[in-house]
């Protein structure tokens, strides 16, 4: 059985309002010379539609008419009970996502009466434990053998896989960071469970203990709320800096599970051949809580010597538009926008960036974004909370030199 | 050796608008292009095969109109182009779509390496990848930036890391998603263009590639959209005046007031 969607032919007047409220263009209207008022028909291409129902919704005459399949065959997820947060590690410390996870992970474990579980897994890695308890992790489990030293998809997913067979959590919150996407990914493939990518907010519908997963969509255009109604467990990769960090609770109790991990049965494939660190400072964008970004308007690479000495000023990070890095001013690491990454952090100062939708799609969610632009028309100073108008190069030093006053003052 | 390139076509989000008295996506007029990380994963293909010889093939999933961005492919140096289509695949979500391509590549003989972009720009979720290489059983490597190395045994690629990058080395076949930094994409040649025009696109149908029809589509997909709605928007915030000095100290002064420095 698949689901159906059907138009009336005597209720529907062509009046294309639904092909505006469809996201996926799969509503095109179909000329009806037979009609006695030659109204045209609207169509649905099936191809296209995916059942989301905002035609149904916006069809004044009531002319769509949508049939859902049954729930299908899921698992029995009354098996599935408690909230998993990822404890992400990188060269043995842990990623600050995580203290988010672990916060927004406390919340909905809480609703649901259920305890709040970390899964940690590294070389030598013990001593996290109890980091991981005093955030608000009821449980951690850990697997702490060198063949985790370093992040491969391979052995984590495999020995991930296991652990959720094994024990059974509703719920996966894990960091929307590179690891986290890409080893998610394979875990949710392999034990045939939904995942939802980069999510930047979370709730339960305690009825069926559904997680609503909203994330942003076409750029951060439009957001959805995704479910997993008839799986378990439900997956989630959930962005940098949308909540806010658990809390210390010193001398916290909880449980410690420590794994034996027999290595020789870990699927493992690719080898793991060394790290070279950026040598650029203020690189870390995602962990960042203010980033200066500098563009075509800095005019040359040696511009970004003072965007650096802002950012360092600010204890941010550097990034860029995409047109410094074509320009060969800055490597590709730091570039902000669709193809480069995607930032959220307190503030953003745009320094010389006028602001084209594949940048402003990669930044437009931070808290605050301050645009410094000759161009007072261009997009980025007409959406920043505070624009300044003006030569970036006669402004910036007087805003270094005011906060370097200021300090001195407190 | 052989290639094969995963590809999506997707809304030119450069012109995506926001209708603001519907909150809805502007659709009209608005083009399909090659997911512009796909367009790295075709060029890196591409390169391969005249470094090493063999056959790349381009594969993607969609409604037949997508069968433009596989003529794009051809010209930009493509040998071969796959289309899988049917109306059984609509709906489907990462996991139903790694099924499906993950079957049609099956049936396309034996490959050393599966390229793909990082993500794509309409769903933004880069599980597509990793979900093929797990249902194909082969290991993938997210987020490469340079292949070192690379023969029909094994190969040596960067990964892009938040804080730079890690060499890994990987057995033959596997599945690499790559970012922008990894090359330059040609433009399509006047021979390139020629051969798209000529192409014969190969089809496959959810039979041809023994699909199971629990897996595919809207019934094969764990997560279903609940809802979709349009963010607040953004509006304009304060425009500072003055001189360079005087925009520099309010901005400063409000600075300290919202706790930044």
């Amino acid at each position: 059985m698949a689901n159906q969607i059907l138009v009336s032919a005597e209720k529907c007047v062509g009046c294309k309002i639904c092909v505006g409220a469809c996201n996926f263009g799969a509503i095109t209207m179909q000329e009806r010379p037979e009609h006695p008022k030659k109204q045209p028909i609207a169509v649905i291409d099936l191809n296209k539609c995916v059942f989301c129902g905002a035609c149904v919704d916006a069809c004044k005459f009531k002319a769509i008419e949508m049939k859902k399949d049954a729930p299908r065959e899921g698992v029995d997820k009354s098996k599935y009970r408690g909230v998993w947060v990822y404890a992400e590690q990188r060269h043995g410390e842990i990623s600050s996502v995580v203290y988010e996870l672990l916060n927004e992970g406390a919340r909905l474990a809480k609703q649901l009466e259920v305890p709040l579980s970390a899964v940690l897994i590294g070389s030598d890695i013990k001593a996290k434990a109890q980091d991981l308890i005093e955030r608000g992790a009821d449980k951690v489990y850990i697997f702490d053998d060198p063949v985790f030293i370093e992040f491969q998809d391979d052995p984590y997913a495999s020995i991930l896989t296991r652990l959720i067979e094994q024990e059974k959590p509703e719920i996966i919150l894990m960091g929307a960071t590179n690891i986290g996407r890409s080893f998610a990914s394979r875990v949710a493939a392999r034990i045939q469970t939904g995942l939802t990518a980069d999510c930047t907010s979370l709730d339960v519908d305690l009825q069926n203990r559904n997680l609503l997963q909203t994330r942003p969509a076409f750029g951060g255009n439009i957001m959805a709320t995704i479910l997993t109604p008839n799986h378990r467990p439900q997956m989630a990769t959930v962005r940098h800096k949308v909540f806010k960090e658990a809390k210390v609770e010193k001398g916290r109790k909880g449980e410690v599970i420590e794994n034996k991990v027999d290595v020789s049965t870990l699927v493992n494939r690719t080898k793991f051949l060394g790290f070279i660190k950026d040598s650029s400072a203020h690189v870390n964008l995602a962990d960042a809580d203010i980033i200066v970004s500098g563009g075509r308007g800095l005019g040359k690479a040696e511009g970004f010597k003072l965007i650096e000495e802002f950012a360092e000023l600010l204890g941010g990070a550097v990034g860029s538009s995409r047109a410094a890095v074509d320009s060969d001013w800055i490597p590709y690491s730091h570039q902000v926008g669709q193809t480069g990454r995607t930032v959220a952090p307190k503030v953003y100062i745009a320094c010389g960036i006028s602001g084209q939708i594949q940048h402003m799609v990669g930044m437009g969610s931070s808290d605050t974004i301050i645009a410094i632009n000759k161009d007072a028309t261009c997009p980025m100073m007409q959406t920043a909370t505070y624009a300044l108008e003006g030569d970036l190069y006669e402004i910036i030093p007087r805003i270094i030199s005011e906060i370097k006053k200021s300090r001195c003052a407190v | 050796m052989n290639i094969i390139v995963c590809i999506k076509q997707v809304p030119n989000t450069t012109n995506v608008q926001i209708d603001h008295e519907t909150g809805r996506l502007k659709r009209e007029g608005v083009e399909s292009i090659i997911n512009p990380f796909d367009e790295y994963a075709i060029e890196e293909g591409v390169r391969l095969k005249e470094r090493t010889g063999g056959k790349c093939i381009v594969v993607t999933m969609g409604p037949p109109q997508a069968e433009s961005a596989l003529r794009e492919a051809i010209s930009r140096g493509v040998d071969e182009a796959v289309l899988v289509s049917d109306r059984a695949f609509g709906g489907a979500d990462t996991l139903a779509t790694s099924y499906a391509l993950s079957s049609a590549i099956k049936q396309l003989g034996d490959y050393s390496v599966i390229l793909c972009g990082k993500q794509a720009t309409d769903g933004d979720t880069a599980q597509v990848g990793p979900g093929i290489a797990e249902m194909l059983n082969i290991p993938h490597i997210a987020y490469v930036k340079k292949i070192e190395d690379i023969n029909d045994k094994s190969m040596k690629v960067e990964r892009m890391m938040e804080d730079g990058y890690d060499l890994i080395e990987s057995p033959a076949p596997c599945l690499l998603t790559v970012v922008k930094e990894i090359n330059n994409p040609r433009v399509p040649s006047l021979k390139g263009k020629m051969a798209a025009k000529k192409a014969v696109i190969k089809t496959f149908n959810a039979p041809s590639i023994n699909a199971d029809e629990k897996r595919i589509g809207l019934n094969g997909s764990p997560t279903q959209v609940m809802k979709i709605f349009t963010p607040p928007q953004r509006t304009g915030g304060e425009k500072f005046s003055g001189d360079a000095q005087q925009q520099a100290a309010a901005l400063v002064k409000k600075m300290s007031d919202i706790g930044i420095i």
